[in-house]
């Protein structure tokens, strides 16, 4: 079924048939999951997305320091940590937008007083660092078997200088870009989780729109694997 | 998070079976565990597993100038770091005494060993030298971190491609990966790490040794005897810890398994690299995508899919007119003099009886106030001053009247209050303010 949607989407591209100054030419790049990877973490997952690769490991909900509980719910940490050098002012900052999606998506009421740490750690980077974070902390929540409400994935998309949209753009792509903007998007109505925008654009509803088209191919990625892993057949 | 301890039976479970010549894992006692080695798309990026003990390792480099003792040398520099994913134990304060030790051990074995050849890594004596940077992250500890360690560091500096450079006279020329190919490191050999760890049990004569050790088996252990060795059976470091006593017999056989599993490991390793760079020559795919195994359940692979966005615009509309109102726009700010101005009109204050250091409405009319207001402070600091000395006495009144409607013409005691104490006040008018502001969001 696969294949046919993309001879689709080549027929279109020739004719030139664009309904939209988008253009039909916007693809995901392949991807991979492997879930349960790493022996020590309660739930670890490694993501790919073309080249880039980041792997998640999640312990949780574990015992916290007096300092950091909260009464009624769980303390949820994120930590991401750079391949090349100490982490710096960027990582806190996706640390904390992660964290932000991670809290609105996982019921930390059901375990008060305890943490849950999400731990990033970046493999290589070829584009779209943030929503492959936000993947890989979602499957190994998931192999964490952290309750959740959602499942979440992450969907970047750049704007080049003339306006054409490029979903899930490579390093080059990102730095040639006018605006590089990351949605988080929930799995139950494709709800807007978070979003992380930089550069010059105007059009945030449409990269919304396509971003929540992408998502759906994220999700049936999500079922797919998960369905590979759990189906007694 | 804290370390469960190991229980007792355990522990007497592990010795026992040690003494019997067992080990948990079904493992000979000079067996080493099975090494995988994957490489990613980027030179100098690989992945070694040691059994389950998984470390990453990324070389890059960069042009710096040299030590000034050393200025036609370049700069080796290592870190490695344990990840908080490799154990619950590993948190960013704790670890210090473990990770000084093999960071140190790392340095030794591979800059002290004179492994890679500095000399080749200067560009411009006493100017620019290439600084070669190992970062190596421990994924997953189950054992043996050094081992692993340093099979990742020698692997990623071999795999490894500087961007090449020409010197003609005075211009040196520095060429991009896309102009000329970039040039490997040169490396005179390959220092490996062998992990030896000892067990006494009771009497100190019938010592019992272990080759790479599990991280169970490194819990119970004595001793921990350290060989770095390269295939040409040179010794490049040596370390005993954990205070056991050896006889030299025991160490000389120590150094005897190490240079066959040294070979052993050498020989995997050049396989692997000569694998990669096939793979590479031949234009196939290659990178940690590939080594991703596809018989196993846990792992699932999605190719290029494409995306119909052909729907966007409608999409688009759709957002927009099922999107909720956005809330109430504040209004401009009015400037009454310089150093204040208002945005918002103001609410009943019902909090009762107010202290001078309760802040006034107007500040509150967004963040956006307070920085301006911060602003302009700043530069109307003085006429706020001479704005004090006319209104002492309507300061008096104003408190009371604070507590029933702001009006326009009581701003300039506000300025007074502010000025006082101007850079303090900011900070506790926050709290303040925020409460004031859940007010008037809901009336």
């Amino acid at each position: 079924m696969e294949e046919e949607t993309h001879t689709d989407a080549k027929i279109r591209a020739e004719n030139g048939t664009g309904s939209s100054p988008r253009g039909p030419g916007c693809s995901l790049r392949h991807f991979a999951c492997e879930q349960n990877l790493l022996s020590r973490p309660d739930g670890s997952a490694s993501f790919l997305q073309g080249d880039t690769s980041v792997l998640a490991g999640v312990y949780g909900p574990a015992e916290v320091k007096v300092s950091k509980e909260i009464f009624n719910k769980a303390t949820l940490e994120v930590i991401l940590r750079p391949k090349i050098g100490l982490p710096g002012v960027a990582e806190k900052s996706r640390e904390r937008l992660i964290r932000n999606t991670c809290e609105a998506v996982v019921l930390g009421t059901l375990h008060p007083r305890t943490s849950i740490t999400v731990v990033l750690q970046v493999v290589s980077d070829a584009g779209s660092l943030l929503a492959c974070c936000l993947n890989a902390a979602c499957m190994a929540l998931v192999d964490a078997g952290v309750p959740m409400r959602a499942l979440f994935c992450g969907v970047a998309c750049a704007l080049d200088s003339d306006g054409t949209l490029v979903l899930d753009p490579t390093s080059k792509q990102e730095k040639e870009a006018r605006a590089v903007l990351t949605f988080a998007l929930d799995s139950v109505e494709r709800k807007l989780l978070m979003s992380s925008t930089k550069g010059l654009y105007s059009d945030t509803e449409q990269c919304l729109a396509a971003a929540q088209a992408a998502s759906q191919h994220v999700f049936r990625f999500y079922r797919e694997s998960l369905q590979r892993r759990y189906s007694k057949s | 998070m804290k370390e469960t301890p190991l229980s007792n039976c355990e522990r007497r479970f592990l010795l026992r079976a040690i003494e019997e010549k067992k080990r948990l894992d079904g493992r000979q006692t000079y067996d080493y565990r099975n090494i995988r080695i994957s490489f990613g798309t980027d030179y100098g990026c690989c992945i070694v597993e040691l059994g389950k003990t998984r470390v990453l390792g990324q070389v890059s480099c960069e042009l710096v100038s040299p030590k000034l003792n050393r200025a036609t040398e370049g700069i080796l520099f290592f870190n490695l770091e344990l990840s908080q994913m490799a154990a619950p134990a590993f948190e960013p304060g704790r670890q210090s005494d473990l990770l000084v030790k093999l960071n140190r051990l790392m340095e030794r074995c591979l800059r002290n060993s004179k492994c890679i050849d500095t000399e080749s890594l200067c560009v411009v004596a006493g100017e620019k030298v290439w600084q070669i940077r190992v970062d190596l992250h421990l994924l997953n500890h189950d054992g043996n971190i050094i081992d692993a360690a340093s099979i990742a560091a020698i692997v990623a500096l071999c795999h490894f491609r500087r961007p090449d450079v020409s010197v003609q006279g005075d211009e040196v020329t520095l060429y991009t990966p896309e102009e000329r190919d970039p040039v490997p490191l040169s490396i005179h050999h390959m220092p490996i790490c062998v992990s030896f760890a000892f067990f006494q049990q009771g009497d100190p004569n019938p010592t019992y040794l272990l080759v790479d050790p599990n991280e169970r088996e490194e819990r119970v252990m004595d001793g921990l005897l350290v060989i770095a060795m390269n295939k040409h059976r040179e010794i490049c470091t040596i370390q005993s810890s954990g205070g056991i006593m050896l006889l030299k017999d025991q160490v000389l056989r120590c150094s005897k398994i190490a240079g066959v599993k040294v070979a052993e490991i050498t020989e995997l390793i050049l396989k692997a690299l000569e694998n990669d760079q096939k793979v590479r020559k031949e234009g196939g795919k290659f990178g940690f995508a590939e080594s991703i195994a596809n018989q196993r359940i846990t792992a699932f692979k999605m190719e290029k899919a494409p995306i119909d966005t052909s729907d966007v615009e409608e999409k688009a509309e759709e957002i927009i007119a099922e999107a909720e109102p956005p809330s109430e726009v504040v209004s401009t700010p009015v400037l009454w003099t310089p150093g204040t101005a208002q945005i918002g009109e103001g609410v009943e204050n019902s909090w009762g009886d107010l202290e001078d250091s309760e802040k006034e409405d107007d500040e509150g009319g967004g963040d956006q106030a307070i920085i301006l207001d911060g602003i302009k402070m700043d530069t109307g600091v003085e006429v706020s001053d001479i704005g004090s000395q006319d209104a002492p006495i309507i300061l008096s009144d104003s408190e009371e009247e604070e507590m029933i409607i702001l009006e326009p013409d009581k701003n300039p005691k506000k300025i007074r209050t502010q000025t006082t104490s101007a850079k303090q006040e900011k900070a506790p008018s926050k709290k303040p303010v925020k409460r004031r502001k859940k007010k008037r969001a809901a009336n």
